[in-house]
């Protein structure tokens, strides 16, 4: 999915707000407190020092409380709001050197947005709000018209293109909202709290569409939330954001099992651990040898640089034996006398921990994870599980 | 006795001087004014005319039509029947439709003037805060005022009517429309700019139809003005049913002043049961749940 390219990169944006932002420029970049600002100059600190990098083809969650600075933050990506200093990058040229004329052909062709309640326009039915964009920007209405009715299936509303935005429900109304963000076909979706106005069970299902969506699609989505589970859920990479500083930017279980700071661990306190981490994220590296070929020559070097090893028969992992069953010399007798060995307990690297459990059970010591079914990429045993899911104090 | 006020400045040469000054203009521009106003004075004559020509059924038809069209109600529709239906029988019909011609062109030309000023204060906090001042003096300022020099400079006619009865009742469209266009929901106007478009297509698309059930009060507040203008307009030439009343005083004539009176009074109950049931069904219309 993400081919790792640099989509959007942010660099060192700073925002203030204030009679006369860049006079009190000099006094942001020496680090002066926001309190402080606002009482010796009446200015307030929107953005401080963020730089991003965001790659093409991920979803890419901004989090942060109200007040944070993230829905400020976002609305420079296509300059609804204009930074006091720094650089937007987008495939590489500076977004705020556009002209007027180049702003806008960037707005109808390379970026759209979904906003937090709707916004969409009450005078117009469905298909006319899906196919704004296009509208605006001058494609023809038979054109137009074709690749609305395409969005509006795509988001699950055929039938409804005559209606009017207020007969139907909320999380019908975002769907047009994504599916008027979607007709442009720009590459990059900003979106705003998109499922923060919705219920919860129909937030579940708005993620569920989304993330089917972006399988499909591929778009460079950054997407700005309050909501902790929806950032870990919906998010490659997750930043957060304090007071418009950045305090840590990583995918999900690294934010979760090595918080920067005592902000984000206060913030990631109360997630449950074993819905969001993945086994694969916490197992330590193993390798693999045919069983036949398995001696004590063979595998203690093995053993030395990993923390077990995988004896492999007919391509699929029978045992497995870890350093410590192996220390003290034991090696040579577990060996020799294989039918002690206890089987392998296998769990797919994207299963979350908590799907782990039951295996757990079933097994003494280690798990073998792997992928395409029996590949082994690793082994996690059950106290690596359990400090996983112990929160961590930083 | 008290101290009297001290005299400061000389007002009797300021006044001179605004008064040479205004005569100036009235000497100089009096004539390519009145030319100028002549395609609209024109365009109220002969609006009066057709309207008086016009069979009085069919405009008591066309006016229920259009009641109708506006609330969806057959009562309303029957009231402005009946209504207009005592108009004529108390021998009132042609100077209200007098009446009618120089409301509605001196409300068009109210609308056309006033929407774009609206449209111009809402762009920008300055000209907000320049002309709201300017309106409130408009508003406050005795009608009378403003009857003298336009006066001077057309004489009294329909066109000093008609102009002071634009500038009377064009506050409230001017006022309405930029507070329509201010309190457009921002996520929409952002949204659309995010969309790229450009600032007329954002005023059309969006601020303009967004807008339009405060602008519609505005209108009708603006008609509802325009009708209580012909009374004072009829002192200086306006005709219609405010001469009526204007007579009766003069004659002192009670039962002409009450059936002129009773016509204005129709009047504005039928044109504000239009605009305003047009107004809530817009309104209904465009209200979103949030």
């Amino acid at each position: 999915m993400a081919n790792g390219e640099t989509k959007i990169a942010v660099r060192n944006i700073y925002k203030v707000f204030g009679p006369d932002p860049r006079a009190v420029m000099d006094q942001v970049r020496a680090g002066v407190s926001k309190t402080e600002l606002l009482e010796k100059t009446g200015h307030v600190i929107g953005i401080r020092d963020v730089s991003l990098d965001i790659k093409a083809g991920e979803t890419f969650v901004v989090m942060g409380l109200s007040g944070s600075g993230k829905s400020t933050l976002i609305r420079h990506f296509n300059r609804l709001i204009e930074p006091t200093a720094g650089q937007i990058l987008v495939d590489g040229s500076d977004v705020l050197e556009l002209s007027a004329g180049a702003l806008r052909d960037f707005r109808r062709h390379k970026v759209s947005m979904v906003f937090q309640r709707f916004a969409l326009l009450p005078h117009k039915t469905v298909l006319e709000n899906v196919i704004y964009g296009l509208a605006i920007g001058g494609t023809g209405k038979a054109q137009a018209r074709d690749k609305g009715m395409e969005q509006i299936e795509l988001v699950g509303l055929a039938g409804f293109e005559n209606q009017y935005p207020k007969q139907l429900s909320g999380g019908m109304q975002q769907r047009v909202g994504l599916a008027r963000a979607l007709a442009t076909e720009s590459e990059i979706l900003l979106m705003d709290e998109a499922f923060s106005a919705l219920d919860p069970l129909i937030r579940n299902d708005m993620q569920d569409q989304l993330k089917d969506l972006q399988a499909r699609l591929h778009k460079t989505i950054v997407f700005i939330t309050h909501d902790l589970d929806e950032a870990l859920r919906l998010g490659d990479h997750i930043a957060i954001l304090k007071d418009g500083e950045l305090r840590q930017v990583g995918t999900g279980p690294e934010i979760l099992l090595d918080p920067a700071d005592d902000y984000v661990d206060r913030f990631v306190r109360d997630v449950n651990r074993a819905r969001v981490v993945t086994v694969g994220s916490i197992a330590q590296p193993v390798s693999s040898i045919a069983a036949g070929e398995a001696s004590v020559e063979t595998l203690r070097p093995l053993l030395e640089e990993s923390a077990a090893v995988v004896l492999m028969e007919e391509g699929r992992p029978r045992f497995v034996i870890t350093r410590e069953m192996a220390a003290d010399g034991r090696l040579g007798g577990l060996l020799d006398n294989t039918v002690t060995l206890p089987g392998v307990v296998c769990v797919d690297e994207l299963a979350m921990l908590e799907e782990s459990f039951p295996s757990l059970t079933g097994s003494n010591d280690a798990i073998v994870v792997t992928k395409a079914d029996s590949i082994p990429v690793g082994v996690v045993a059950r106290k690596t599980i359990l400090n996983a899911m112990i929160r961590h104090r930083a | 006795m008290s101290d009297p006020f001290p005299e400061l400045i000389d007002t009797r040469s300021l006044r001179i001087a605004i008064d040479d000054g205004f005569n100036w203009i009235v000497a100089h521009y009096g004539e390519p004014l009145e030319i100028a106003f002549l395609p609209i004075l024109r365009m109220l004559i002969a609006t009066e005319d057709f309207l008086q020509w016009l069979p009085w059924y069919v405009v008591l038809i066309a006016l229920s039509a259009l009641t109708y069209l506006a609330s969806r109600s057959w009562k309303t529709a029957a009231g402005t029947a009946v209504m207009l239906f005592v108009i004529g029988v108390i021998g009132i019909w042609e100077p209200a439709m007098a009446t009618v011609a120089l409301m509605l062109i001196s409300t068009l030309l109210a609308v056309v003037i006033g929407i774009p000023i609206g449209v111009t204060m809402s762009r920008s906090n300055t000209m907000q805060s320049v002309a709201l001042p300017v309106l409130d003096i408009m508003q406050t300022m005795p009608i009378f005022v403003y009857l003298i020099p336009f006066v001077m400079l057309f004489g009294p006619g329909k066109i000093p009517a008609l102009l002071a009865t634009i500038v009377f009742a064009i506050p409230p469209v001017i006022r309405l429309t930029n507070l329509g266009i201010r309190h457009v929901d921002a996520e929409v106007t952002e949204a659309v700019t995010a969309f790229g478009a450009t600032p007329r297509q954002r005023l059309f698309t969006a601020q303009i139809p967004l807008a339009m059930p405060t602008i519609m009060a505005g209108i009708n507040q603006t008609t509802m003005m325009a009708l209580s203008m012909v009374v004072i307009a009829s002192m200086i030439g306006a005709g219609g049913l405010g001469y009526q009343v204007l007579q009766g005083i003069q004659r002192l004539e009670v039962s002409r002043g009450l059936f002129a009176g009773l016509g204005i009074v129709f009047l504005a109950i039928i044109f504000d049961r239009i605009a305003q049931s047009y107004g809530r069904r817009m309104q209904q219309h465009l209200n979103i749940e949030s």
